[in-house]
């Protein structure tokens, strides 16, 4: 599957593919880049690599990063997958870890964030929880749907990517989504400037003018890894895992996917609007802390955030009363 | 030819207009360039540091450059109803006006389409929606309504003026530079009158009328299908359609009427365009207006009375946080003009010209109070410390590039009317009836 698509290889970047012989062991996507000019030091130090006609190359250390999946590629989804993802609401305490990570891992401007983490209540006598909201990558996605460019796409693997080197910044995707998940860059940043090729797989660098969003992290599943967010999470809130398989894990534990979804009482966010997202909640019963604990340990800005939560206002006029 | 001969008169009395600019208008043309170059100074701004110069954010993504465009795709479909209907009625009073009509449509329908592209984050890459264009997409419908509407008008304009050109190049007492004369010798494309010539000349505006007339209510049902196919809240309502077709004729009846004022002010056109003529515009307006009126009443009545929890919060913000913009644009830009043309009493020129203004303001508000409350209420809250991020308020920038763009309507409007007499100078009575009118017998 991978060799097929050689022609298809962006000559801007001259991709050189090749799968690792001597070194580190396996890799797991087994796509390495050997790039030419951007280094002119050699090590000195030679590292085996098989290439896909099958020869055994030397090539320098420095020569090689790990290559994300190009343009093209990243059309296809990884084949035989259908990714899903579970948020356990229980164990939700704002801790944020997830949004950190993934403005790390997607070299994100502070503000611009992929993972949000809200503080709900669905009416005035429930309880309010904490919620944090990826991208859905709905089945029925009307981001998709609205493009006129196709910058934004469904794939096989049930993920929606965006190309933001096709994207014209219209916009429409955004009013199209009905759970306010796409960022727009505003503005250059330092940021979005950082010497690495492009993928829609990895969503860095940033391009100003165009829309992002969540990606579920498809380069750290060709490696076998959990997405930032669920690696990140310290009370193992965020599942990840394929629907087909039938498995979630969040790093620790490991569930059947339709069990957990059974014995919970899984549900999806808005299922009335028939968009079919592939992101699964599990209601925030026997919690295991207090809402109010997702203050706690803010910063000024976050805290801020949640001021106008019919919740903290309640506990304002609480203190006030005292 | 006779009727070269018996519009010889008019054409004298409209040279002078053609002619020279007076010093007022040299005044008025050097503020309008002035006005549209702050535009392009803030539009430079805008390019050079981003959007987040605009008061657009993530929630409010689309702001006023959208309800601009909104606004003059909407002006520019009272040209091509008013003057298609009109022409297909064979309307004896329309003459005078007919042309003001025509020139709105074409003017609003390159302006209008301008203000999209100052929305779109990445101008270097519009090319993408011809070569990657996707046709399950509502902006792609637009892009091929919108070029379909500009040609079909340019057409239907170009026959209506053709008789006119013709006589501007016959008329030899004309003191205009040799490259005008050329010019209006090479657009009138040897067009003499012959009847052969005029019996082509009407089969053609006739089909024009109809179609222009179609392609208009196409495009403007079009443009709402962009908000009433979303999810959001404000937007996914089945009657969007025609609600934004009857606004936008309603909303260029306006700009029509205000239009008629200032020209007839301007070039003494008072013989002309009379009382009877703003009266028979102004009816035509007021029934637009009951129809907006209804479609907005039905609108909000739904949504209120069903109460669904997002409706709901919408129309409280729509209550609380807009609710002099609120009133203005949908009861006072419903009842004004109902009563005043409603009215024998109250029918005067300068009483429906303010009408007419307070129609076309009311109807950007309109416009407003539908693409940004929505944005301002999402499904799940909007929780940003960042007040920008919470209400939209759009900046200097959006503010000097809108004044621009109704500035760059004012001056094509004014120089279109010293190129072309403002008022049709060849005789309606003229035009043939054919025995087998193409759409009406």
């Amino acid at each position: 599957m991978e060799n097929k698509k050689k022609d298809d290889n962006n000559s801007r970047r001259n991709f050189l593919k090749l799968g690792l012989l001597a070194g580190a062991g396996t890799v797991a996507a087994g796509t390495l880049l050997a790039s030419g000019k951007k280094d002119s030091g050699e090590s000195g130090e030679k590292i085996k690599v098989l290439t896909t006609s099958g020869e055994v190359m030397e090539v320098d250390k420095n020569f090689l990063t790990l290559a994300p999946v190009g343009r093209v590629e990243s059309h296809q989804g990884i084949p035989g997958r259908k990714f899903v993802m579970v948020i356990d609401l229980a164990k939700c305490k704002n801790a944020r870890k997830c949004v950190e990570a993934c403005q790390k891992g997607h070299n994100l401007p502070k503000g611009e964030e992929f993972m949000k983490v809200y503080l709900l209540q669905d009416s005035e006598k429930t309880a309010p929880y904490w919620f944090p909201k990826p991208c859905y990558h709905c089945d029925n996605p009307q981001c998709v749907s609205v493009c006129p460019v196709g910058a934004t796409y469904k794939r096989s693997d049930g993920i929606v990517l965006i190309d933001n080197e096709r994207c014209i910044g219209c916009k429409f995707c955004m009013t199209g989504c009905p759970y306010s998940t796409r960022v727009f860059a505003w503005k250059p940043d330092k940021e979005y400037e950082i010497n690495q090729p492009y993928s829609p797989e990895k969503s860095v660098p940033g391009v100003e003018g165009t829309v992002s969003k969540c990606d579920f992290c498809p380069d750290l599943a060709r490696e076998g890894k959990l997405p930032y967010c669920a690696s990140a999470c310290p009370m193992g809130v965020i599942y990840f895992g394929d629907i087909d398989e039938d498995v979630v894990t969040n790093g620790t534990e490991t569930f059947k996917f339709s069990e957990l979804i059974r014995d919970r009482s899984g549900y999806r966010y808005l299922e009335n609007l028939g968009t079919r997202p592939n992101v699964y909640y599990l209601p925030p019963v026997d919690r295991q802390f207090p809402v109010e604990r997702g203050l706690d340990g803010l910063d000024e800005e976050t805290r801020k955030r949640f001021d106008n939560t019919p919740f903290v206002e309640k506990l304002k006029e609480k203190e006030i009363k005292k | 030819m006779s009727d070269i001969v018996g519009s010889e008169k008019l054409l004298r009395e409209f040279a002078p207009q053609i002619e020279r600019t007076g010093k007022t208008g040299k005044l008025w043309i050097a503020f309008l360039i002035v006005v549209i170059c702050f535009g392009w100074f803030a539009l430079y701004w805008q390019i050079s540091r981003g959007h987040i110069v605009t008061g657009m954010r993530d929630n409010v993504v689309w702001g006023v450059y959208i309800v601009n465009f909104i606004f003059f795709m909407g002006i520019s479909y009272a040209g091509a109803l008013i003057s298609g209907t009109l022409h297909l009625f064979h309307a004896e009073w329309r003459k005078p006006i007919i042309r003001m009509a025509e020139f709105i449509t074409i003017i609003s329908l390159l302006i209008g389409p301008c203000f999209i592209m100052l929305c779109v984050g990445r101008l270097d890459r519009l090319p993408n929606l011809i070569l990657f264009g996707r046709i399950q997409s509502p902006i792609t419908w637009d892009v091929i309504a919108i070029s379909t509407d500009i040609i079909g008008c340019i057409l239907f304009l170009y026959l209506a003026l053709l008789r006119d050109l013709g006589k501007l190049r016959d008329f030899a007492e004309l003191k205009v530079p040799a490259w005008r004369k050329k010019l209006y010798k090479v657009l009138a494309l040897g067009y003499t009158g012959t009847p052969e010539q005029q019996l082509r000349l009407k089969k053609a505006t006739d089909v024009m009328a109809g179609m222009v007339i179609a392609i208009a209510i196409i495009v403007y049902s079009v443009l709402a299908w962009i908000f009433s196919v979303t999810l959001q809240p404000g937007w996914h309502s089945t009657i969007f359609g025609p609600y934004f077709v009857i606004a936008a004729v309603y909303s260029g009846t306006g700009v029509l009427i205000v239009a008629m004022y200032f020209f007839r002010k301007a070039y003494h056109l008072e013989e002309h365009i009379t009382l009877q003529h703003f009266v028979n515009v102004g009816v035509i307006m007021l029934v637009l207006g009951a129809f907006f009126g209804y479609f907005t009443f039905s609108e909000y009545l739904t949504k209120w009375y069903g109460s669904e929890k997002n409706d709901e919060q919408l129309i409280q913000v729509l209550l609380k946080n807009y609710f002099y913009l609120f009133i203005l644009s949908n009861y006072v830009g419903v009842l004004v003009p109902l009563i005043v043309v409603g009215f024998k009493k109250f029918r005067t020129i300068r009483n429906i010209t303010i009408a007419a203004g307070i129609v076309v303001i009311a109807l950007w508000l309109n416009r407003y109070l539908i693409v940004v409350p929505t944005l301002e209420t999402p499904y799940l809250p909007i929780e940003d410390a960042r007040e920008t991020w919470q209400h939209y308020s759009a900046t200097w920038v959006e503010w000097a590039l809108t004044a621009a763009g109704a500035a760059m309507f004012c001056l094509l409007f004014t120089i279109g009317s010293k190129l072309i007499p403002i008022v049709q100078v060849s005789e309606l009575k003229e035009e043939p009836i054919e025995p087998g009118d193409i759409y009406l017998k």
